[in-house]
């Protein structure tokens, strides 16, 4: 039973994954926040069925088994000891299968993540309690994180005071800020439109209110926006 | 409980003196539990606190965020440090322990003294911080370089915490040396209970994995008040190597509750299903031992977000997914348990079911959590919250329930069931899942943990609904376990007085504590003959012949 589960969610898992190649939008590269979402449902389906098998095994043997007398002894045979070590081997093994395979399926997302493509545009980010703090290739440092569209991005980020996190909860992912340590997110951002940084790692008082907001936004209009931020 | 008799025609010391001066193991056992459920109700009550101002937007309740901090302070370090860990290894490992392996005491009764009395100050220690203008607010975890530049009082957190984990070192040696020799004659390895076995495999995690935590909080301490540089990246520092400490402690610490918890169940199942433990040597060897031995190398998926070099994150992926053979294995037990058992369910059996359900629901919704990819957006948010809660502290708040309703007779000599126990047990069940379930849903979302308010998410909906709506169903999960609590705790009072007066073995168990002792156990536990077993008494045969 374990083991067709196991195949059934590897069949989907396969179908899912292969999906991958084509859904790249914009720019044809990895976006890391669609290969979340794609992983994410495969993970669910693989502790959902595993969940719903269980219980309702449990819940059989639950109202099966129940005594009829306070008296009653239950009748299960000890096992022998072939029995036991099959009993321990094979479960472990199919355990394993899919831990595997959920290893390796995790692994593929994660190079989506880590991969920083060579003409990806670099944008320094500082943690002060309570803000944080954009500088881009032309020194310009602004509040407010504007990202052109289509236009891979990876932010180098440490902090200047305690540790806080990158949360960019939009794009699936986040990463800690810390003082002596520069970490670093690559965005792909093939969507126009306006979400938020908040802060994920706990810095005191106001990290409940530790946020700045992020646009995506057009080429030209990334063009514009920067100049007057450097002007200003 | 002051029912406690005295045998042998000992004259009992008078009042007080009697608990004070204790060296019985039951008697430290009982203390454990006391101060265990009272740290329990003060971490609850700030849980209601910080349920209630996440509710809505913006501060309602609390009087500053530095108030709020320190209440999240106070319910993780005291809902770890100082319920669930004395609870399963203080309260149940002192009682029931030497009773079930037929030993008239623990090896160092006066070490076992000394424990609980640094316990206490521990937890005095721990209370003073509401008395004191400058509590800690630096979560339980302590993270530098914040515990060091804030004006919290960080020493606080770090003297409780040496306190604790100097009483739990001096009770792994007392277990350790008293199972390996006290057991009663003829009992070998493969009769000790499965409870036996989960608690000498969470004392080697502590003994091995607490010196590590007592020396990051104490270069924490250094750090701040002397002027040392251990954590601070200007002067050669690192702030993670403090991360690294913690977690190589505080990862196992989660065995140290998992596993106890495991054993009481499986001691309950075994009693209530007239049933042998399914496959008893792969949950002991495997399933106990597995997690012992693979618990170590798996702390860096509590740093998966910290900049830690991509091979040992996605390493530690797949020691933390290998967890799941050894939890698997124990899972299979627990049901295999149940197959063509004779079931009776009583509260305690209720209790041991519904962490059946826990144990399937915290661990499963682990499985992202182990998976870095996912765990880039995932950690922080209240799905993290919302699993460990699950499998770390209601498996093991239930499953330690379920034993205080099950050892009820033993103690007092009378039953904690009844209709209140009934009620009590469907009022937390459900508040459980009412407080938690809206938290996994937004949590995916991003919801963040720690945040009394979340302005920012407020433009978010699922399913049509605001993070606001789900919180509020959350708060109101709160309170129905918070009368199932108050139930509960009146009902263990007036059971303790006046409940139905129970024979010696209701259950009828084949366990040592249940089949050779008076309820509750004398001095000396079992009377004038030396418990000696044979080599085919089990406590888990039940259809034997």
């Amino acid at each position: 039973m374990r083991k067709l589960l196991s195949a059934m969610s590897g069949l989907v898992g396969t179908v899912l994954l292969s999906s991958q190649a084509f859904a790249a939008e914009g720019n044809g590269l990895a976006v890391p926040n669609q290969s979340w979402e794609r992983l994410w449902h495969e993970v669910i389906m693989d502790i959902t069925v595993i969940g719903v098998i269980m219980a309702i095994l449990a819940v059989i043997m639950l109202i099966k088994y129940k005594a009829s007398s306070p008296d009653q002894l239950g009748t299960a045979k000890k096992l022998t000891t072939v029995q036991s070590i099959a009993w321990a081997l094979i479960p472990a093994s199919v355990f394993m299968a899919d831990d595997f395979f959920l290893a390796a399926n995790g692994w593929t997302v994660w190079n989506d993540y880590r991969r920083v493509p060579e003409n990806a545009m670099e944008i320094k980010v500082t943690g002060y309690q309570w803000y944080f703090e954009f500088t881009y290739e032309d020194g310009t440092t602004t509040s407010e994180l504007v990202l052109p569209h289509n236009q891979p991005v990876v932010l180098r980020m440490t902090s200047e005071d305690v540790i806080h996190s990158f949360g960019l909860p939009g794009f699936r992912v986040k990463e800690d800020v810390m003082p002596g340590r520069i970490t670093y997110i690559y965005l792909n951002p093939v969507e126009i439109r306006e979400t938020f940084v908040q802060c994920a790692e706990f810095c005191g008082n106001d990290h409940s209110v530790m946020t700045n907001a992020v646009r995506v936004v057009p080429q030209a209009e990334f063009d514009a926006w920067l100049a007057e931020a450097a002007n200003g | 409980m002051s029912t406690h008799t005295t045998a042998a025609g000992h004259a009992p010391a008078s009042g007080w003196k009697e608990w004070v001066l204790t060296t019985d193991h039951k008697r430290i056992g009982v203390l454990y539990l006391i101060g265990s459920m009272a740290a329990f109700g003060v971490a609850g009550l700030m849980a209601l606190i910080i349920r209630l101002e996440q509710m809505e937007l913006g501060m309602q309740y609390v009087a500053s965020a530095t108030q709020y901090n320190s209440f999240l302070y106070f319910h993780g370090a005291a809902m770890v440090l100082a319920f669930l860990i004395p609870g399963l290894t203080g309260f149940a490992a002192n009682y029931f322990l030497p009773l079930m392996i037929g030993a008239r005491d623990v090896a160092f009764p006066r070490i076992n003294a000394f424990s609980i009395w640094l316990f206490y100050f521990a937890i005095v220690l721990a209370l003073l911080s509401f008395v004191i203008p400058d509590a800690p607010d630096i979560m339980w975890t302590g993270y530098p370089p914040y515990s060091v530049t804030t004006t919290g009082n960080t020493a606080f957190y770090v003297f409780t915490v040496h306190l604790l984990g100097f009483s739990s070192i001096l009770g792994a040696v007392n277990f350790l040396v008293t199972v390996i020799y006290m057991r009663a004659p003829g009992m070998g390895w493969n009769q000790l209970n499965i409870f036996v076995w989960t608690t000498i495999a969470a004392f080697v995690l502590q003994l091995i994995f607490i010196p590590v935590l007592a020396a990051a909080v104490t270069l924490l301490l250094f750090d701040k008040y002397m002027g040392t540089h251990f954590y601070d990246p200007s002067a050669g520092g690192d702030v993670l190597l403090y991360q690294n400490l913690f977690w190589f402690y505080s990862h196992p610490a989660v065995y140290v509750i998992f596993l106890p918890a495991v054993g009481i169940l499986m001691d309950i199942m075994a009693t209530m299903c007239k049933n042998r433990i399914f496959n008893y040597k792969a949950a002991v060897y495997a399933g106990i031992w597995g997690i012992v031995a693979i618990g170590g190398i798996v702390w860096i998926h509590h740093l998966y977000i910290t900049g830690m070099p991509d091979w040992i994150r996605l390493g530690h992926m797949v020691t933390t997914l290998l967890i799941s053979v050894p939890v698997g294995i124990l899972v299979l037990s627990f049901w295999g348990t149940l197959y063509k058992g004779a079931i009776t369910y009583n509260t305690a059996m209720m209790y041991a079911v519904s962490c059946l359900y826990l144990i399937l629901l915290g661990g499963l919704t682990g499985i992202p959590l182990a998976i870095p990819s996912m765990t880039v957006h995932l950690s922080e948010t209240s799905y993290v919250h919302a699993h460990f809660h699950f499998i770390m502290a209601l498996f093991s708040a239930f499953a330690l329930f379920a034993g205080i309703y099950y050892w009820f007779p033993k103690m007092t000599g009378r039953y904690a069931d009844g209709p209140i126990a009934t009620l009590s047990f469907w009022l937390n069940f459900i508040g459980v899942n009412v407080t938690f379930w809206p938290l996994f849903i937004i949590g995916k979302e991003g919801m963040p943990r720690r945040y009394w308010n979340y302005e920012m998410f407020s433009d978010m909906t699922v399913f049509g609904y605001t993070f606001q709506q789900f919180n509020t169903i959350a708060t109101y999960g709160s309170w129905i376990i918070a009368v199932g609590m108050l139930l509960q705790f009146m009902n263990f009072i007036k059971a303790a007085i006046s409940g139905p007066v129970a024979p010696l073995n209701p259950w009828g168990s084949k366990s040592l504590e249940w089949t050779h002792t008076a309820s509750p156990p004398g001095p000396g536990n079992f009377g004038d003959t030396d418990v000696v077993v044979d080599e085919n008494w089990s406590p888990y045969e039940y259809n034997r012949g």
